[in-house]
């Protein structure tokens, strides 16, 4: 019988198979299997983790494809890697070399202000970023196979990643208690497509995984993201730019599996050394911010 | 009947959907406490490396294979390398099932696929069913299977993607993102020999 390959199914479902796992933004080899070890669910490779990003400035592109291939060999779980918004050939590549998925994404610098990739035309699955309901709709109905709240990379500061995710989930809330008569003109203030909004209010969630992303530093953060709904979370620099990755790449494991059991949550957040020195959201200026790159 | 599924990490909420929409309590297990009075138990999809070191952390490992004697385990990708004894490298098993399996056999993400199989077995529970419709994500092979297990399934090339020791199952697809329950069904009449 017919075997079909890069179907939607297969697609979202890698998604579901990393629910309730962290996901590392990793620079090195070394830094992937110190994450494998630790239990991460995938990897992201990068060359350079947000922080870096933001403090060297400058124009942010896809990565070297001989490091992420040099990752990739590494590990045994899969490996994701990052492209800018709007640049499908650096997607074509990054599918050329057999990444498990493409993280579209706002932490590099986009290659387009209008337009995001057509990621239907694509057997790989891609995640990308969101800060509301209607971001999230249009990127799904551009073909994307996972959700990832924005947060604002490279900060350690979670107070972005509660926004968005108390956005998006309070904008599904508001679309299932509300009669089906209301729900295009919903659809109209969210600039959002009004069949994968109705989707969207008959399952109670989005169609697709929805992780949380951007300025998680700590076991307690990443239970907090969970409490309030995500299905899993992304750490960039929070776990590299701390004083002992391994030990806080291992409890921020943990303090998501077992995000609600309190006792669990305050033994692995004990001695884990210092975190990522992190940068307040609201001493950046308005230009250095990421999350509203995306259209 | 009440069956646990292993709730570390995967896909652990589509098993309870599918269990509760076939009449079965479902509960969430992350601690052995949890394996109490239960007469099954699910590990789902998911990394099967995560899944074994939160196991392992949280001295689970030996309370499995004490279940798995005397209970039903079904393990479905992730959960199917976790039952097996051989992967060809180290990470925690349970090693309750003689099968050798291959992670991640068919290549990376790119090659995951979706095929309709037979699986001659679900006929006990669906006489009138059809071809199975099978997801493989990142899916491993059985390789090898040793004494006391039967093959349920093979894809068209021979290649072994279910197995069954007893009353324990392994599947290298994943039955909980379809809407076709045959293998669940299947699998609570196996907790039910208990």
């Amino acid at each position: 019988m017919e075997q079909e390959l890069g179907t939607f199914a297969v697609k979202k479902g890698l998604a579901q198979m990393l629910k309730g796992g962290v996901i590392m933004d990793v620079v090195t080899p070394e830094h992937a299997r110190i994450a494998e070890d630790a239990g991460a669910v995938a990897v992201m490779a990068l060359e350079r983790v947000p922080a870096d990003i933001r403090a060297d400035g400058g124009v942010a592109r896809m990565s070297d494809p001989e490091l992420i291939l040099k990752i990739m060999d590494t590990v045994s779980i899969p490996v994701m890697a990052k492209c800018r918004i709007g640049h499908f050939v650096e997607a074509q590549i990054l599918e050329a070399i057999g990444v498990d998925y493409i993280d579209e994404s706002e932490v590099l610098t986009p290659a387009d202000e209008q337009h995001h990739i057509n990621k239907h035309g694509f057997k790989v699955p891609f995640v990308c970023g969101c800060r509301n309901l209607g971001e999230a709709l249009r990127r799904i109905g551009e073909g994307a196979a996972m959700m990832r709240t924005k947060g604002e990379a490279g900060t350690g500061d979670v107070i972005e990643a509660v926004r968005h995710a108390r956005s998006v989930l309070g904008e599904i809330r508001r679309v299932q208690n509300m009669p089906e008569e209301e729900v295009m003109s919903f659809a109209k203030e969210l600039s959002a497509p009004y069949e994968v909004l109705m989707e969207t209010r008959s399952l109670g969630r989005m169609p697709v995984v929805n992780f949380a992303a951007g300025g998680i530093a700590t076991p307690a953060d990443a239970a907090m993201m969970m409490q309030l709904g995500v299905d899993g979370v992304f750490v960039g620099s929070g776990i590299f730019k701390s004083g002992d990755p391994a030990r806080r790449a291992a409890a921020i494991v943990k303090a998501v599996a077992h995000f609600n059991d309190p006792y669990i949550l305050a033994e692995v957040s004990r001695n884990l050394g210092e975190p990522m020195v992190g940068r307040q959201i609201s001493a950046i200026p308005e230009g250095e911010l990421l999350a509203g790159r995306g259209w | 009947m009440k069956i646990g599924v292993l709730a570390l990490q995967g896909d652990f909420i589509e098993h309870i959907a599918i269990l509760r929409s076939i009449g079965v309590d479902a509960l969430e297990v992350r601690l052995p406490a949890h394996l109490d009075s239960l007469d099954g138990l699910i590990i789902p999809g998911g990394e099967s490396t995560a899944i074994g070191k939160l196991a392992a952390a949280y001295g689970l490992i030996e309370p499995l294979r004490d279940f798995g004697v005397k209970r039903a385990i079904w393990g479905t990708c992730a959960g199917a390398i976790l039952l097996s004894d051989d992967v060809h490298r180290d990470q925690p098993l349970l090693g309750l099932m003689h099968i050798q399996v291959e992670r991640n056999a068919f290549g990376r993400q790119v090659a995951s696929f979706e095929t309709a199989i037979d699986i001659p077995a679900l006929k006990k529970v669906a006489p009138q069913g059809g071809p199975y419709p099978a997801i493989f994500i990142r899916a491993p092979l059985i390789e090898k299977v040793g004494e006391g297990v039967q093959i349920l399934a093979q894809l068209e090339d021979g290649r072994i993607v279910a197995a069954q020791q007893g009353r324990l199952l392994a599947t290298s697809f994943h039955p909980e993102l379809t809407d076709d329950h045959r293998v669940h069904q299947y699998f609570v009449e196996r907790a039910r020999e208990n």
